[in-house]
């Protein structure tokens, strides 16, 4: 095959080819183009961008990234993020678990109603997000008079970023968790239950071993969201440097300052990020997949 | 509790734990959404259209709606090719690359849009060639389109590509053994199957590019009437303390939103309903 250095086979069908004699795959030259044309689509639009990050946050060297990175507002912005991860991932974490356990292990009416309306918040657009809060806990919302009088900030301030952000990365781990555990039914912990274990103790050493890894994936991506978040948390933010800003805002002040290279530099953190989620993320959809073939295999 | 599945259910916890998740789920996601419609309903119809119908604000709507449905068409398109790619193909880095995929869920949509911006730019790494032939992207409705085609490109591909694993082969070798050549195949037997997953993912896909504004924001040049965007115009409204008409245009996208997830869950209804 006249291929660039490598060869490419139509997988898994060639003692089917053999045995049937039927055509199940295509020429190789179809085969050939076909791949080219999508390596290249994700060449243009994937790959293009993620090295750019790079490339630019590096632009000045590694002495003017790593000063970029030291400037205080910027470490301000990274312990703010770090932050609003912390309190959002454990809050969206509990309730997906108990949410799930609620949702696939027992049936009841209004069931699927529950599960889109769990969805909701991907659907919404981050601005609208972060309005919705500001009607209620802006100085023209239903609790802003109050607030006020109480000198008690939500918006623009850290609590409004918070709220925003529980509200974006709320269905990450629930809606990974349901179909997992609605998959895994609920014959083991009945046998659990059965033999005298507790409710607490099924769960922790029957329930959780089968769905650590759907956790793990939930959490990585509900982190990565809540790092990363920009729309919701832009409206609000209030944009006050050094005290409401978290890494995307900060990455949008520098580059509209015209700091591209400072900007990279932050933005590429981000992009750490996001590369470190997907390889957790593979790691973990590989394990899934491990522990469902031997729920089945077993069943 | 009478309800009928509950009857032979063992298990503990069915109260609480639902009671917890109605709980969290109105106070973070129902009580603060209808805030949204308590203020709208606020304003009185006449200002309610006037606010969602202004030149400026219908101009917006077809950027964004425009833009979003070519961009959904195009990851169409692509992501039934990736996903074929993907499952049917070997070809070095083929694991590396079906994990990629996913970078723009993964990726903060700020730094995809500065990077993009910074690409398309008449001094960037693609705009200094594109530029002489007179294609602008940066800074211009095509900007938009770009931004939207990446931050849309896994839909396609991860709810296609679980139904071409699935697909069974015998059918495909029935069809050739019948005299079918591998297009007529593909064109009757396999994209039929496909159908509903390619819908779905491409109203996945479109849904998310109409509410989406950090990776645009930088990219479109936010021209009013030409490369602005209506997320972008609900923020410009609210900077001006324009509350009623940020709201306002806002009820109109949450309905868009809410319509776009009622034909998702029917697609996805008709798919699982082709799949038995």
């Amino acid at each position: 095959m006249p291929t660039l250095g490598f060869n490419m086979h139509a997988a898994n069908n060639h003692h089917h080819q053999a045995k049937a004699g039927a055509s199940v795959s295509e020429p190789a030259w179809v085969r050939y183009l076909l791949v080219t044309t999508a390596l290249a689509f994700l060449a243009l639009f994937l790959l293009l961008p993620l090295a750019a990050v790079f490339v630019q946050a590096l632009d000045k060297g590694w002495e003017a990234y790593l000063a970029a990175l030291h400037e205080p507002d910027t470490l301000s912005a990274i312990w703010l993020t770090f932050l609003t991860a912390t309190i959002c991932v454990p809050l969206n974490l509990f309730f997906g678990v108990v949410a799930a356990w609620a949702i696939a292990k027992f049936s009841f009416p209004g069931k699927s109603l529950l599960i889109t309306l769990i969805d909701l918040p991907f659907s919404v657009s981050p601005v609208v997000s972060g309005l919705i809060y500001v009607l209620i806990f802006g100085l023209q919302g239903w609790l802003g008079p109050w607030l006020q009088a109480h000198d008690i900030k939500i918006i623009f301030a850290v609590p409004g970023i918070v709220l925003a952000t529980i509200f974006v990365t709320f269905p990450f781990v629930a809606r990974e968790l349901i179909p997992l555990m609605e998959s895994q039914g609920r014959d083991e912990e009945e046998a659990a239950l059965t033999l005298g274990a507790s409710g607490l103790q099924t769960f922790f050493r029957v329930t959780f071993p089968n769905i650590k890894w759907g956790i793990l994936y939930g959490v990585i991506l509900c982190n990565a969201r809540a790092m990363g978040e920009f729309g919701a948390v832009s409206v609000v933010s209030g944009h006050v440097r050094g005290s409401t800003n978290t890494i995307p805002l900060q990455v949008e002040i520098l580059y509209n300052e015209y700091s591209y290279a400072a900007a990279f530099a932050v933005a590429s953190l981000l992009a750490l990020l996001a590369l470190v989620t997907l390889v957790i993320k593979t790691v973990a959809e590989w394990k899934i997949r491990q522990t469902l073939s031997i729920t089945e295999s077993e069943g | 509790m009478s309800s009928q599945g509950l009857k032979n259910n063992v298990l503990p916890g069915f109260t609480p734990a639902l009671g917890y998740t109605v709980f969290y789920l109105s106070v973070i996601v129902l009580i603060p959404l209808s805030a949204l419609f308590f203020k709208t309903a606020t304003l009185t119809w006449d200002q309610f259209v006037a606010a969602v119908s202004a030149p400026r604000v219908i101009a917006s709507y077809q950027v964004t709606f425009g833009a979003s449905l070519l961009a959904a068409l195009l990851n169409a398109f692509f992501g039934v090719l990736v996903a074929w790619v993907l499952v049917r193909y070997r070809f070095p880095g083929k694991k590396l690359i079906d994990a990629l995929v996913d970078l723009p869920f993964a990726l903060p949509t700020a730094v995809a849009g500065i990077t993009l911006a910074s690409i398309y730019a008449p001094n960037g790494w693609l705009g200094r060639y594109l530029e002489p032939h007179g294609i602008k992207v940066a800074f211009t409705p095509l900007g938009i389109f770009v931004a939207m085609v990446f931050i849309g490109l896994p839909f396609v591909v991860r709810t296609v590509q679980p139904v071409l694993e699935e697909l069974d082969r015998e059918i495909e070798e029935a069809a050739s053994c019948l005299g079918a050549n591998r297009w007529q195949t593909f064109c009757r037997i396999i994209f039929p199957t496909m159908l509903p997953a390619v819908l779905t993912g491409f109203a996945l896909a479109f849904a998310r590019a109409v509410g989406e504004y950090g990776s645009i924001i930088f990219i479109a040049g936010n021209m009013p009437m030409v490369s602005e965007i209506t997320p972008l115009l609900i923020i410009t409204k609210l900077e001006q303390y324009d509350y009623a008409g940020a709201t306002a245009i806002a009820t109109v996208m949450l309905l868009v939103s809410f319509l776009l997830l009622l034909s998702i869950n029917l697609l996805q209804k008709w798919s699982r309903r082709f799949a038995e």
